[in-house]
């Protein structure tokens, strides 16, 4: 007789998260949660380029949400480490599937994104955790000042190493989004045949539109597009 | 022509392998692949070796039998083939290739290129079916099914069952091979008794087997000799995701006594 | 040793012979099924379908197949169709016209109610197979489509694209694999019976090879069923799978079970030729390719020209030429016969000579190349594919090859063989298609034997016996277990210069040559002479490399191989 028995309640949903599509139901999930996050954290930071005025008053907005704000902190970390800690179940997960590698393997359809998910994931939340502590508690910031949100960025990006770890990271997160977004919608089950390339060719704009969105802020302050005025 | 081929030998379940080096000297074109794997099979009896073991069976490509990895393809270079159905003409003389069996923890090998893919019958038994018994089924014309669907499940349902999905797959990932018989099933009307159930257990009983997760990169899908389309894996996460919510198990109250 | 061949067919009209079967039969009580053990060796269309229905009925069932899966069984690689009086078309068909059609195409030496009840529960066949998920074509309206095949005079046919076997195996699988959930059957799979074992006179297991361990078991029942095949690979090339085998048929043979027909072999006479000495296969291709091709030879002997040079009138219509009436569409073996006299005479083209041209262009100058593309893309894609030769181009070659043997052990009308308690179903019999088979009735047949016939038969023997009463300590199965061991390790010992293919070959060789189409007194006495000497070099020279106790494909062809010679 078969073992599969499935049970109500609680044992319910640790089966649904149990099986390879739930976990895969978990990253998808928590991954479109932060697709929306980081799009709408890029619209928001472009205000950079409308000078400081506009950008420190978008951030004083944001603070005067009080309990609201952590209430979306919360939602967003918690998917952050949902969609870590799954990976992480993910990856140990396939490397028990095929315990003995190929001597040889080709791949003939695997995207670079593709293959490279479990390795921009764990880069960009590191980054993620130097970025909070650079820009949002102020830790790694040599001149952190509370409130001066454009010239913190101005200044912290004035320093080339942090800059170019900036354009890595966010270019490692365009990548991971060329896979992801396309690659979330599959997790969910929706695929069809006239929609599918069509969503996967607005995966791969989205991809770009963050990637450049956010790559453009670094370059804009170490070529002095940005932030001429602060000494 | 002649063929440099690095094939994978492995006593048996237990034995560590290795890759030893063959030479085929005299390889026609017109053979298929397994054929001129019968030649230097041939010859290596003669010699007093030991032949290498290969599954295959029925050599028209639609047993599933056949199957092992090419330099790092399942079947092969060509596209929608099985490797019984790939010939040499494919190849030129000097040509340098490495076979190694379908790799997998679900896929353990038996012996040379051989592998167990008994998993996947125990995949079918967990719910792969429509459980109607003999003698109980109504007139095959009582229920009109919409030929698209028909189609549909026809498309999904000409999966042969060779594990070149598994073994292409970077994940060791059943979803192909499972989802194809979802599909088919679940895009009939005679299976939709059964839908939520069988989504449930096949998925669960993928995953016990050790078979590993999709992550949508498409390899199975460009490997699968049948053409079967990773969009039935989207119908699987769906059928498995709905059924996760609704599904309930049967009523313990029995019937009448 | 005398045979007992009382048919047991029921008296009364051949209609109503099923039903008044069926209702004197004995049943056994539903809370004594399961004590009885039944084993089912084959897990094709006729072996799976039994080993399912059989296990819904409640006994405890043992299924054998020597491949790693039953969805392997060579019933898959059916292409056509499936045949039933369903008469959907409103085009005059009945089941007294199937059965009436089926007795006919095979020269009237199918026995009538046999065929009678096939042609009768062929309709539930369809209704069962459509319940199980099986997608066989549909209309626009959602209803099940049908074809013509096989020349016949109405659409019976029911297919599912160009894999209809496949599908029809997967719906059996499928029933198979519930069973094995649900605990009443038990699948051994990669085992291969070696023997069948008779105690007092009743079938009563089998002794198999477990082929990853070499394990040699026994294996008790009340009652065994066959369901292997048939025997075309004693030929060495023919369409059958490489891993089909007459062993279980043989050795059932060996101890007593009758053996009919076993010269009722169907050669088919569109296959792809073959390519050269280490063909180890041939391909069918759909017969329907004669509706639009034209057969032809060159008019002069070895002529290696390439076809498209060769003028009209150098080439030899051959077919047209002797039979104006039916021209390319004249019957199966009369087609495949005349193939081989013009190649033996020196006329056949391609490797060796061993071909005939199957010409499209001049279907495709008519009807254009999308139509033709349209009616066999596929088959085109599969000869191209085998021959690099794009036949839109250039004409086809083909050759007829083994197909499907009509012959094979004797069954009475439950389908029990001379022994009692031992059941023949599907090809492994002899006794549906008389002297030859129609298209899309082999399916048909096998599922007719394992969904329907079996369960009531079984039923009817196992009720007349009591469970049990033997195991494997009987004297009876230590003595076949040894048998078993004595002949695998002979086998390997001989150790001599040829490879079991080597000796196929030639056995091969001599079979399509002296006993394959157009048999002579001569041709015969020269194979007699033949192939005992064959069996005696095999039995003295061959090489089987390994040992008994590993995964050693060489010595499963090596045991398969001795019996056919002892077949041939």
């Amino acid at each position: 007789m078969s073992s599969i028995a499935i049970n109500g309640g609680a044992n319910r949903t640790a089966a649904f998260y149990e099986s390879v599509v739930g976990k895969k139901a978990v990253m998808a999930a928590t991954g479109f949660v932060l697709c929306g996050f980081v799009l709408g954290h890029m619209a928001g930071n472009l205000q950079v380029y409308q000078g400081e005025a506009k950008l420190n008053h978008y951030a004083a907005l944001l603070q005067g949400l009080g309990g609201g704000l952590w209430a979306i902190r919360g939602v967003l970390l918690l998917c952050a480490v949902l969609h870590g800690w799954t990976a992480f179940q993910l990856w140990r997960l396939k490397n028990d599937a095929r315990p003995q590698p190929y001597v040889k393997k080709a791949s003939i359809a695997t995207t670079y994104a593709a293959r490279t998910m479990l390795w921009s994931g764990p880069i960009i939340g590191a980054f993620l955790v130097y970025h909070i502590l650079h820009f949002t508690t102020g830790g790694a910031h040599p001149d952190f000042r509370a409130g001066e949100v454009y010239r913190n960025v101005v200044t912290g990006f004035r320093n080339p190493a942090a800059s170019v770890f900036y354009i890595i990271a966010n270019i490692l997160l365009a990548i991971h989004l060329y896979h992801g977004v396309w690659s979330m919608f599959q997790s969910l089950g929706v695929n069809h045949p006239q929609y599918t390339p069509k969503l996967k060719l607005l995966a791969k704009a989205y991809a770009w539109v963050v990637g450049l969105g956010n790559v453009s802020i670094p370059i804009a302050v170490l070529t002095g597009v940005v932030g001429a005025s602060v000494k | 022509m002649k063929i440099i081929l690095n094939i994978w030998r492995q006593r048996d379940a237990k034995s560590a392998g290795k890759m030893v080096r063959y030479e085929v000297p005299n390889a026609s074109e017109h053979m298929s692949f397994l054929e001129m794997l019968d030649v230097l099979n041939e010859e290596l009896t003669r010699k007093g070796e030991d032949p290498v073991t290969f599954e295959h069976d029925c050599r028209e490509g639609i047993c599933g039998c056949c199957g092992f990895m090419i330099d790092g393809v399942p079947h092969g270079p060509q596209r929608g083939t099985t490797v019984c159905q790939l010939h040499m003409r494919h190849y030129k003389d000097g040509d340098e290739l490495w076979l190694e069996p379908f790799r997998a923890k679900a896929f353990p090998v038996l012996k040379d290129l051989m592998v167990d893919r008994s998993a996947f019958d125990r995949v079918i038994a967990a719910g792969g079916f429509i459980s109607v018994n003999t003698g109980s089924a109504p007139d095959g014309n009582a229920l009109p099914v919409v030929k698209k669907c028909s189609d549909m499940a026809m498309d999904a349902a000409a999966c042969i069952g060779c594990g070149a999905c598994v073994a292409s797959c970077p994940n060791a990932s059943a979803s192909l091979f499972v989802s194809a018989k979802i599909s088919h099933l679940g895009l009939l009307p005679q299976g939709q008794a059964e839908r939520d159930r069988r989504a449930m257990r096949m998925v669960m009983k993928m995953t016990e087997e050790g078979f590993g997760y999709c992550t949508n990169t498409g390899e199975c899908e460009a490997v699968c000799p049948k053409g079967i389309k990773i969009e039935n894996i989207a119908r699987m996460h769906r059928d498995y995701l709905k059924s996760a919510f609704t599904y309930r198990e049967e009523s313990q109250a029995g019937g009448a006594g | 040793m005398a045979l007992n061949l009382d048919a047991k067919i029921p008296s009364g009209p051949v209609e109503q012979k099923w039903q008044k079967a069926k209702f004197e039969m004995k049943l056994v009580n539903p809370a004594n099924k399961r004590k009885y053990t039944v084993i089912v060796v084959g897990s094709g269309l006729a072996g799976g379908a039994a080993a399912a229905s059989l296990g819904e009925l409640g006994y405890n069932v043992k299924c054998f197949c020597f491949q790693d899966s039953p969805r392997r069984a060579h019933s898959i690689a059916a292409q056509g169709g499936i045949n039933a009086a369903k008469n959907y078309q409103n085009d005059g068909d009945s089941v007294y016209r199937l059965f009436y059609d089926t007795v006919k195409g095979g020269d009237f030496r199918a026995r009538e109610a046999n065929v009678y009840r096939l042609a009768e529960v062929s309709v539930d066949i369809i209704d069962q197979c459509v319940a199980q998920g099986v997608p066989f074509a549909r209309e626009y309206g959602g209803v099940l489509a049908n074809r013509s095949f096989g020349g016949a005079q109405v659409s019976r046919t029911f297919y599912a694209r160009g894999q209809t076997g496949q599908q029809l195996l997967l719906g059996c699988y499928q029933a198979l694999e519930r069973q094995v959930d649900a605990g009443r059957v038990k699948m051994f799979y990669r085992h291969e019976m070696l023997d069948l074992v008779v105690v007092d006179g009743r079938a009563r297991g089998i002794i198999t090879r477990d082929m990853v361990t070499g394990a040699i078991d026994c294996h008790v029942a009340d009652a065994v069923c066959l369901a292997t095949g048939g025997y075309g690979n004693v030929f060495y090339l023919s369409t059958n799978a490489k891993g089909s085998n007459a062993t279980a048929i043989w050795r059932a043979y060996k101890k007593g079970a009758g053996f009919a027909n076993p010269c009722f072999t169907q050669i088919h006479p569109t296959c792809i030729p073959q390519s050269g000495d280490y063909q180890s296969k041939l391909t069918l291709m759909s017969e329907s390719l004669r509706n639009d091709g034209r057969i032809w030879v060159p008019k002069t002997k070895n002529d290696t020209r390439d076809p498209n040079t060769i003028t009209e009138g150098e080439r030899d219509y051959y077919l047209e030429r002797r039979y104006p009436a039916f021209g390319n569409l004249c019957p199966r073996d009369i087609a495949s016969r005349a193939a081989k006299v013009a190649c033996d005479e020196g006329y056949g083209v391609g490797p060796g000579g061993r071909g005939v041209y199957l010409d499209f262009s001049e279907s495709i100058g008519r009807l254009g190349q999308n139509t033709i593309a349209e009616r066999y893309g596929n088959l085109f894609e599969i000869y191209e594919r085998i021959t690099g030769e794009d036949p839109y181009k250039t004409p086809m070659r083909i050759y007829p090859a083994v197909h499907y043997t009509m012959g094979g052990l004797w069954v009475d009308y439950n389908l029990q063989s001379t022994i009692p308690g031992l059941f023949v179903l599907g090809e492994a019999n002899f006794s549906d298609h008389g002297a030859n088979r129609l298209g899309a009735s082999a399916l048909m047949q096998g599922l007719a034997d394992g969904y329907f016939v079996i369960p009531y038969t079984m039923g009817n023997y196992l009720a007349g016996v009591k469970p049990g009463g033997v195991d494997e300590t009987h004297g009876e199965f230590r003595g076949a277990r040894e048998e078993v061991e004595q002949r695998t390790k002979k086998l390997l010992s001989i150790k001599g210069k040829k490879t079991v293919d080597d000796l196929h070959r030639e056995l091969g060789k001599v079979m399509w040559e002296d006993c394959g189409m157009g048999r002579t007194a001569q041709g015969l006495e020269h194979a007699l002479e033949r192939i005992p000497e064959i069996r005696e070099e095999f039995w003295k020279n061959v090489n089987v490399p390994g040992s008994g106790t590993e995964l050693n494909q060489s010595l499963e062809r090596a045991g398969r191989v001795a019996d056919f010679l002892e077949l041939g």
